[in-house]
């Protein structure tokens, strides 16, 4: 849209259904270049699919994905494959090849794309996992990880290529708080280290809180709020409120749409 | 019923077309990934070659030593067990050979290519390469692909090997065929046309049962019975076609 527009990525009017049911109706958004962002929501509002539009690895029914000012719906596999080396992305499972050491895990990207010599990207892949405090464990296999320390090999392997914007997909579930602090200071050191632009999907507020310049709180298909956490902690909105706090009164029913609870266990819902 | 006959037609019409398009795709990046990538295409040569070995001689030896003796059985009625050596490597060499060494090599090895692509869909490693601008295609399924199809007539050239061994132990060993005649009717009877008959179709059912095993695991629904679903019908659907395409060939070749 706007040539001259310093939003990194922006998402303008996004529509997407899956099945029958609306995910996205009219999303607005925009990604700061060299900012953290935090994209938070209850559970089942797309959070995850957000990011696979993003990064298309689905298309959205209406609407326009402009990453760096170019429209990626308009890009042929060699160009989508082209900006995908601009991404690092941290699936929620760490999503590790399970027949390769977490060394070759970390290598993998340094060997299908460049022809670096082995004695380099020993050196590369060796920084990285040093920065993820598994150098020890370059010789391990995915299946003898952890779940965090997976989760730390994926983390690895997302920034060996340097990239431009990095992707996390609740990288904070199931780490110990150890852990946890680690990633929260290792996203922010890498990311003001390295000039990264960082999206970051996640529940945990209070981690969130610590991290992120910029969040959006997105409920019902839509932006229900942004700003910085300071702001969103701060907000007025019902719905805001309900999520900063965790309270389980307001507008985010904690049950999904169901008949009447003791008509059903009378049997009479059926009738 | 109509209505089901027509959408079940129709679902049928549209998996075929794109099971086409998944196999044109295959071959366009075999030529890359066998000049790139070798190493890959080798460790799948031993993936689903050599580690299905064991059972393919097994079963050969078996299968024919039980040629061996109904052939010996049914061809001494009429005095002419001397052919057992001719008719046990006719049948193995153009029909038996080629036939069983696929429906094994769907057992062992689809069932493993099916099962692994497929798991591989679940737990995200193939959009994790997705995201890495790695073709998962080109990086995951040809080599595989490539793999199964050296691997098959390799396996049925041992299975009918292995089988021809079986049936000499129990004719000439056991039961008493001499051994210039079993070698040399074998010999005299079996043409090279019969061999590239056998050649001819271990080759097809190869990249029938390796192409139906990726397609398989690449489209599996990535939940835990998806994976099982798949596997399953990588066997059940290789036995089926591997049969049509043997009834095929035979047909063209006679």
């Amino acid at each position: 849209m706007d040539a001259v527009s310093d939003n990194l990525i922006e998402i303008h009017d996004l529509d997407y259904s899956f099945g029958s049911r609306k995910i996205f109706n009219g999303l607005n958004l925009t990604i700061k270049p060299g900012k953290i962002t935090a994209i938070m929501g209850p559970s089942g509002t797309g959070k995850t699919t957000l990011l696979r539009l993003i990064t298309r690895q689905i298309v959205p029914d209406h609407g326009v994905i402009l990453v760096d000012g170019v429209d990626i719906a308009t890009l042929n596999q060699t160009q989508l494959y082209e900006m995908r080396k601009r991404f690092g992305m941290l699936f929620q499972n760490g999503a590790l090849l399970t027949d390769l050491s977490v060394f070759e895990n970390v290598a993998f990207p340094l060997r299908e794309h460049t022809r670096l010599t082995n004695r380099l990207i020993r050196h590369v892949v060796l920084t990285k996992l040093h920065a993820v405090g598994l150098r020890g464990a370059a010789d391990m296999m995915p299946q003898q990880l952890s779940g965090g320390m997976a989760r730390r090999v994926a983390l690895a392997r997302a920034m060996v290529m340097d990239p431009d914007i990095v992707i996390y997909d609740e990288p904070f579930v199931g780490l110990d708080p150890i852990s946890m602090g680690v990633i929260v200071r290792l996203v922010r050191k890498m990311n003001d280290a390295l000039g990264i632009t960082s999206i970051i999907v996640s529940h945990d507020v209070q981690e969130i809180s610590t991290v992120a310049d910029c969040s959006y709180l997105i409920s019902k298909g839509k932006v229900a709020a942004s700003g910085s956490p300071d702001e969103l902690n701060k907000a007025s909105s019902d719905i805001v409120r309900q999520f900063m706090h965790g309270m389980a009164d307001g507008p985010v029913a904690f049950h999904y749409d169901a008949p009447d609870y003791a008509e059903q266990l009378l049997g009479r819902d059926t009738e | 019923m109509f209505r089901d006959l027509y959408y079940n037609l129709f679902d049928f019409v549209r998996t075929f077309g794109a099971l086409q398009l998944f196999f044109l795709q295959l071959l366009i990046h075999s030529p890359t990934v066998i000049w790139r990538r070798f190493s890959l295409v080798t460790a799948q040569v031993h993936n689903a070659g050599a580690l299905s070995l064991v059972i393919i001689i097994i079963c050969g030896f078996f299968v024919g030593a039980v040629l061996g003796l109904q052939g010996f059985s049914n061809l001494s009625r009429f005095n002419a067990e001397d052919s057992v050596g001719a008719v046990t490597a006719l049948a193995l060499v153009k029909e038996l050979g080629p036939v069983i060494t696929a429906l094994l090599f769907a057992g062992r090895a689809g069932t493993a290519l099916s099962s692994e692509i497929g798991l591989m869909r679940a737990t995200d490693q193939l959009s994790a390469m997705e995201m890495m601008a790695v073709n998962p295609v080109r990086r995951v399924v040809v080599p595989r692909f490539l793999g199964g199809v050296v691997a098959m007539p390799l396996l049925a050239a041992i299975f009918s090997m292995v089988g021809l061994l079986g049936s000499h132990l129990v004719c000439v060993s056991l039961l008493g065929v001499d051994v210039g005649s079993f070698w040399q009717q074998m010999q005299l009877s079996v043409e090279i046309a019969d061999i590239n008959e056998g050649i001819i179709k271990s080759i097809v059912f190869g990249i029938v049962a390796s192409l139906i095993a990726v397609w398989e695991g690449y489209n599996a629904i990535p939940t835990a019975e998806g994976v099982g679903r798949a596997t399953t019908r990588t066997v059940v659907i290789t036995a089926i076609v591997v049969l049509i395409f043997d009834f095929m060939i035979t047909a063209v070749a006679i």
